[in-house]
């Protein structure tokens, strides 16, 4: 990818809120990450780190209330998908941004058929007839290898696998042909052999399409595979960001390391005994003000306590270009 | 589909007949007597005589079977004799009411449509009302609008008809004099007078029994709205950039439709129930009222056939249910 590139996507200091009974839960705090065109970004960290929310609040599916996009810019072909009005953003949502959800089964309406489901997209932003519609909609099935497209277009959701179905969800986020993916954990909810496939068709479907993805997941060993750069969350921010070769060689972040001590080893034997990483997540109730790790880290200072630690970059490239973490403790001042 | 709905039609028959058999058997438990009304000095050997030519003497299951004979074979030939001026019944013995010593399907169809242009109508308005307000309530949840929704339909749905009725007869009938405060059965549309005459009447059954519906469906509506609008489809029809009205009028009002569609179609039998109580207060000539008078001077033969009635419109509405079912919902359809 050329580096110089300026980016598809661009956010900037996102922050999102839900207002519950219980107080405001601030489940993304100053999230920034860019995308280039055509590179695929993995967002990892554990459930309920944040990374399904972020997403949401980008293009705004979170329902408000309780959710409150409170601050931030999310930059899209130089506009500010922010400070959309409503039927703005609509001509963004599946036009210029696709959106893959994690769970096949229930993301697809079961009372219309697929073909509708997938006209009506290509219907609305393209402006297709209902032939020309049909007609697309067949060569999609097909592009996300459905045998037997056309005839396929008349059944519904529950006559296809739950693998078929996530194959019918990735082609309604395509049918526009947008600028982004987002793939919201789209293999979690299948077996492994479906879970191979899906990952094979997205990395196929980007070389034939060169379309930039954010692919989110919590199977570290799923990024090794496809990414080119990797962001990891942690209590709603992000903690630690660099280029795949780069995040795996020298993980910088306690929450890192200790993540990519969970993933089974790709090569040689199997890990004797994975480990699991002790404590619970943090509760995310006000302005983050130590590190929302520090409860958990092996490597916790004073310092954690009393300030939430900024990504700093650790090789001379700007925050968010080349590798980045927001960490006060660093391995060369352990071994000092 | 088609053979969906056979199969549920001929599921439909020992249904009928066995709740057939039940009515009849519990009716004939009733004391009653087809000369309840004969003077006692008709001397017993006439009695007996009226009796026989009644079938009234015969042991209970040879009277059911009779029944039987008569409701399923004779009088559908008497009305296709009706119908067509042909003659296939040939004088058969039709089901005769006690009291009245005539044809009980002759009074039912003086009766039936009283009830059904009230019924009907307010069942239709009712639902008319209670559709959009389920689903606008259900979609601005707990907003002012939701909240009104929700007291009006605890309190249509906990104030019985018949307090709602008087209610609304001291109001507009006596006080205001707007309309009429009994309901002329024998009044015919024939000119725009007439018809103006035909809505003044029909209006406060009308108000109340489509309060009463309206009350329950929309309530209904919203639930069954409200569990959809939570779905992942949603949220995916939302990320394709469907626009607000597409997602909730086409996604969420199709899925929400089917739990709704059963319950519009279950309750329109209980509504005959509901207008018995207003065809009284409003003295709708009515088959309710019918059922009434029928109860009151144990007139058997009319309560047997009328309570059949109310069983078979509840299992035609049971399959149409289900029938209506089927064509909402794919994943039955194609079971
Ligand atoms: N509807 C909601 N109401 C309140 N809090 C929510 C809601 N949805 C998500 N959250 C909060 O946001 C946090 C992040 O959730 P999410 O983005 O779904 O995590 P994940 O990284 O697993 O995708 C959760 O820990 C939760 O506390
Ligand atoms: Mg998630």
């Amino acid at each position: 990818m050329p580096d110089g590139a300026s980016p598809v996507l661009d956010v900037r200091g996102l922050k999102t809120v839900f207002k519950t009974r219980g107080g405001e839960i601030h489940a993304v705090n100053s999230v920034s990450f860019h995308l280039r065109p055509g590179e695929l970004l993995g967002v990892v960290g554990e459930s309920g780190s944040g990374k399904s929310v972020t997403m949401m609040s980008l293009i705004g599916l979170l329902p408000s209330p309780p959710a409150e996009v409170r601050g931030g810019e999310v930059l899209l072909g130089g506009r500010d998908l922010l400070k959309l009005a409503p039927r703005d953003l609509q001509a963004v949502r599946g036009a210029k941004v696709g959106f893959v959800f994690q769970d096949p089964m229930t993301s697809l309406n079961p009372v219309f058929t697929v073909g509708n489901q997938i006209m009506e997209p290509l219907m609305k932003h393209m402006g297709m007839t209902k032939a020309q519609a049909t007609n697309r909609a067949a060569e999609l099935l097909d592009l996300v290898g459905i045998p037997d497209a056309r005839k396929r277009l008349k059944s519904y959701p529950h006559q296809f696998s739950g693998g078929m179905r996530q194959r019918v969800m990735i082609a309604i986020a395509l049918a526009c042909d947008p600028d982004v993916l987002i793939a919201d954990e789209p293999t979690t909810a299948l077996d492994v052999t479906i879970q191979a496939q899906i990952i094979e068709l997205v990395k196929d479907l980007r070389q034939k399409l060169g379309m930039a993805i954010v692919w989110i997941t919590h199977d570290l060993g799923v990024i090794a595979g496809i990414a080119d750069r990797v962001m990891v969350m942690y209590g709603g921010q992000v903690v630690e960001q660099a280029p795949v070769k780069e995040l795996f060689a020298n993980p910088r972040h306690p929450y890192t390391r200790a993540l990519l001590k969970t993933v089974p080893a790709l090569t040689g034997a199997r890990a004797a005994r994975l480990e699991v990483i002790q404590g619970q997540p943090p509760i995310l109730q006000g302005e983050p003000v130590a590190c929302p790790f520090r409860a958990r880290c092996a490597h916790a200072l004073p310092r954690c306590e009393a300030e939430n630690p900024a990504r700093r970059a650790i090789d001379g490239l700007p925050v968010g270009h080349g590798h980045d973490v927001a960490c006060h403790w660093s391995p060369e001042a352990a071994h000092a | 589909m088609l053979t969906f709905t056979l199969r549920r039609l001929l599921t439909a028959i020992p249904t009928l007949l066995l709740i057939s058999l039940v009515i009849f058997l519990l009716v004939d438990l009733a004391p009653g007597s087809p000369l309840s009304d004969v003077p006692l000095t008709v001397p017993p050997e006439v009695r007996q005589k009226m009796l026989e030519a009644m079938g009234a003497d015969q042991p209970v299951l040879v009277r059911y079977l009779l029944w039987l004979k008569q409701f399923f074979w004779i009088e559908p030939l008497y009305g296709i004799d009706a119908l067509f001026g042909t003659d296939f019944a040939q004088g058969a013995q039709r089901i005769i009411s006690w009291q009245s010593k005539m044809p009980v399907m002759d009074t039912i169809g003086e009766r039936l449509p009283q009830t059904l242009t009230v019924v009907g109508t307010a069942y239709l308005i009712g639902v008319l009302i209670a559709l959009p307000i389920g689903i606008y309530s259900a979609y601005r949840q707990y907003s002012w609008f939701d909240q009104a929704g929700t007291f009006f339909a605890m309190a249509g749905f906990s104030v019985p008809t018949f307090f709602t009725g008087n209610i609304l007869i001291l109001i507009f009938a006596v006080n205001l004099g707007w309309f009429p405060t009994i309901y002329d059965t024998n009044l015919e549309v024939v000119d725009w007078a007439s018809f103006k005459q035909m809505l003044a009447q029909m209006a406060l059954p009308v108000m109340v029994l489509a309060l009463f519906n309206a009350a329950e469906i929309s309530r209904y509506t919203r639930s069954s709205v409200l569990e959809n609008l939570g779905q992942d489809y949603v949220r995916t029809a939302r990320a394709k950039g469907m626009g607000e009205g597409k997602v909730v009028l086409k996604h969420v009002l199709r899925n929400s439709l089917i739990p709704v569609v059963t319950v519009i179609a279950l309750g329109l039998p209980t509504v005959f129930g509901g207008a018995i109580v207003t065809e009284q207060i409003f003295k709708i000539n009515g088959i309710g009222a019918m059922l009434i008078g029928a109860i009151n001077v144990s007139d058997l033969p009319t309560v047997q056939t009328v309570t059949f009635i109310f069983a078979v419109l509840i299992v035609m509405f049971n399959l149409i249910a289900d029938i209506l079912y089927g064509i909402l919902d794919p994943r039955i359809r194609y079971d």
